[in-house]
């Protein structure tokens, strides 16, 4: 499968990223070569290898239902570019 | 043309945990803002977070009450998409291996049953809420964001399209919000939003089998909604289908005080959400011993229950349904024949007077004030015929406004019925005396006019003559 400008540029929109004309090209490139690579994995027969869902050999990790004090609403909002009345502020949102 | 709706929903019900799904902090609603928040809910780098037990115990449950198969490996995954509810870009949901899935619920629709496939449950976290500042959404320069309710568990029911209409929709979501209610993994209260559904609707003409292209409409928290949504959609896209025109795959909002539906997006331009296991969270493995102790577990279910009123009580299957559709009212209407009163009249108050000054007040059956100690106690005093149904109307409402043993009331209050034929007797005498009209009416063929003169024996004993007596004495003293 190639890689073309087109999948180029809307991984880039997934990504909320910008990507100028010029370095277009060069991405269509350097996709082609991951999967290039890619390709090369897939020649491995995995026919009797059960899909990995974790890379770590654990199961149900889990916690009991117990109430843990949460921050600060001050250090919760310490971060935030932008707040008011105690909430995040973000740029209006209209779809 | 004629078109066939084909509709499917997706359920969302917030668990009912005290800790969000994967961090400590408490989910109670109606908490200030971004107090209920930490590093884990807030997507802080580096945090990792842990499954709370309970959830995933809460949705075997849910599970095996609708029916499904439990997956024994069950995963994790991210579904990432950019909008500032989710404060990680991702919403740790489940895609290819779901804890639950194949299941099914069979709803009564114009005293047809009906099953519903269930396709699959899974187990994810709730998003934060947006609140607008400015007036308007259009002049506010900003969008605030609360976090607590960013991690609150959730389940989402995702059925086959296998509804046709908006009252099919209706009654799968009540049925589903009822089973849940039933097993307590939900609080459903759908004014909160512990209880809302997305719904897919399409059209195709009838006889056919290919799908039309559907709209969505994203959560509508009351069953009026789901119904006049759906109502709508099906008109407008008939009409655009009638015009020669197509769908748009498209997000709808459903605008309550229009009554109508509105786009929000386009789904045409591909929604990529990119899912990929979550690495932070290890796989859940359920062993079949688990499963059966879980199924050993579960409560009475709605249906089952709804048998057991019809075969022990002898009730009509319509109100064992509306008894049982709420575990809190079937337990209630447990509790009153628990004191060996006549079951079809527990039903008929539990369903007339109660259901209505509940409404009344807008409360719930858990918060009635007559109880369902008292509320047996004056079923057995109309049994003995201590009192009178027209008697006991303004006995239930003085327990209304204090729940006060019935007993009380009549003695307190003089309610005791008159059943001394002699005492009965002298006011028909006065009533006979003071109505030549109807009784000549009666005399001369029309049967019906004894009805005004049982009225007025009512009245003037002020309800408490024994109706029964009244019209044996009546009858007897006209047809003489």
């Amino acid at each position: 499968m190639k890689v073309t400008k087109k999948d180029v540029e809307n991984v880039a929109v997934l990504s909320r990223l910008t990507v100028t004309e010029d370095k277009i090209n060069k991405y269509v490139d350097e996709f082609n070569n991951f999967l290039e690579y890619a390709d090369v994995l897939q020649q491995v027969d995995t026919a009797s290898v059960k899909p990995t869902a974790h890379v770590l050999p654990l199961k149900n990790v889990l916690r009991e239902d117990v109430i843990k004090p949460s921050l600060a609403r001050e250090l919760a909002l310490s971060n935030a570019p932008e707040k008011e009345d105690g909430y995040f502020k973000v740029p209006r949102i209209i779809e | 043309m004629s078109y066939e709706a084909v509709i499917g929903l997706e359920i969302h019900s917030e668990l009912k945990t005290n800790t969000k799904i994967f961090c400590g902090c408490a989910t109670s609603f109606g908490a200030e803002q971004n107090t209920h928040v930490c590093p884990v809910c807030l997507g802080l780098p580096g945090v990792l977070p842990v499954i709370n037990k309970r959830v995933v115990e809460f949705a075997i449950k849910a599970g095996l009450a609708l029916n499904c198969t439990i997956n024994k490996f069950s995963k994790f995954d991210r579904k990432n998409y950019y909008y500032p509810d989710l404060p990680k870009n991702f919403q740790t949901s489940q895609f290819d291996l779901p804890i639950a899935e194949h299941g099914y619920v069979d709803i009564e629709v114009e005293g047809k049953t009906k099953r519903i496939r269930v396709t699959r449950i899974h187990m994810e976290e709730d998003a934060g809420k947006l609140v607008h500042s400015g007036n308007t959404i259009k002049d506010s320069n900003g969008s605030n964001v609360d976090y607590n309710r960013t991690g609150v568990p959730l389940i989402e029911i995702v059925s086959e399209p296998d509804m046709h209409t908006a009252a099919e929709a209706r009654a799968y979501m009540e049925k589903v919000k009822s089973i849940l209610e039933y097993i307590d993994v939900s609080n459903c209260k759908m004014e909160e939003g512990n209880l809302r559904a997305d719904v897919n609707v399409s059209l195709r003409p009838v006889g056919t089998e290919k799908l039309g292209t559907k709209a969505e409409m994203k959560n509508l928290n009351s069953f009026k909604m789901v119904e006049s949504a759906i109502e709508y959609e099906i008109d407008r896209q008939e009409e655009i289908l009638d015009d020669g025109g197509h769908i748009a795959q498209e997000t709808r909002t459903w605008d309550d005080g229009k009554g109508i539906t509105v786009s929000m997006r386009s789904k045409e331009q591909a929604q990529d959400y990119r899912y990929m296991p979550e690495p932070d969270l290890v796989p859940i493995i359920t062993t079949d011993e688990e499963i059966a102790e879980y199924k050993k577990n579960l409560p009475e279910l709605p249906d089952a229950r709804r048998a057991r009123l019809v075969d022990e009580y002898g009730l009509s299957e319509y109100d064992a349904g509306i008894i049982t559709n709420s575990r809190a009212m079937a337990e209630y209407f447990d509790d009153v024949v628990a004191a060996k009163v006549d079951a079809k009249l527990a039903a008929n108050w539990i369903m007339g007077d109660l259901a209505k000054n509940l409404n009344a007040e807008s409360k719930t059956i858990e918060s009635s004030p007559v109880s369902a100690d008292n509320l047996a106690k004056m079923i057995a005093l109309i049994e003995k015929g201590t009192i009178s149904s027209k008697i006991a109307k303004k006995v239930f409402d003085e327990m209304w406004q204090s729940d006060t043993d019935p007993e009380k009331i009549v003695e307190e209050k003089g309610l005791v019925q008159i059943t001394d034929s002699n005492a009965i007797e002298k006011i028909v005498d006065t009533v006979l005396a003071e109505n030549p009209k109807p009784v000549e009416d009666y005399k001369g063929g029309n049967a019906k006019s004894i009805g005004f003169l049982v009225g007025q024996v009512m009245k003037l004993s002020k309800g408490k003559a024994n109706p029964g007596v009244v019209n044996k004495l009546l009858k007897e003293k006209l047809d003489k």
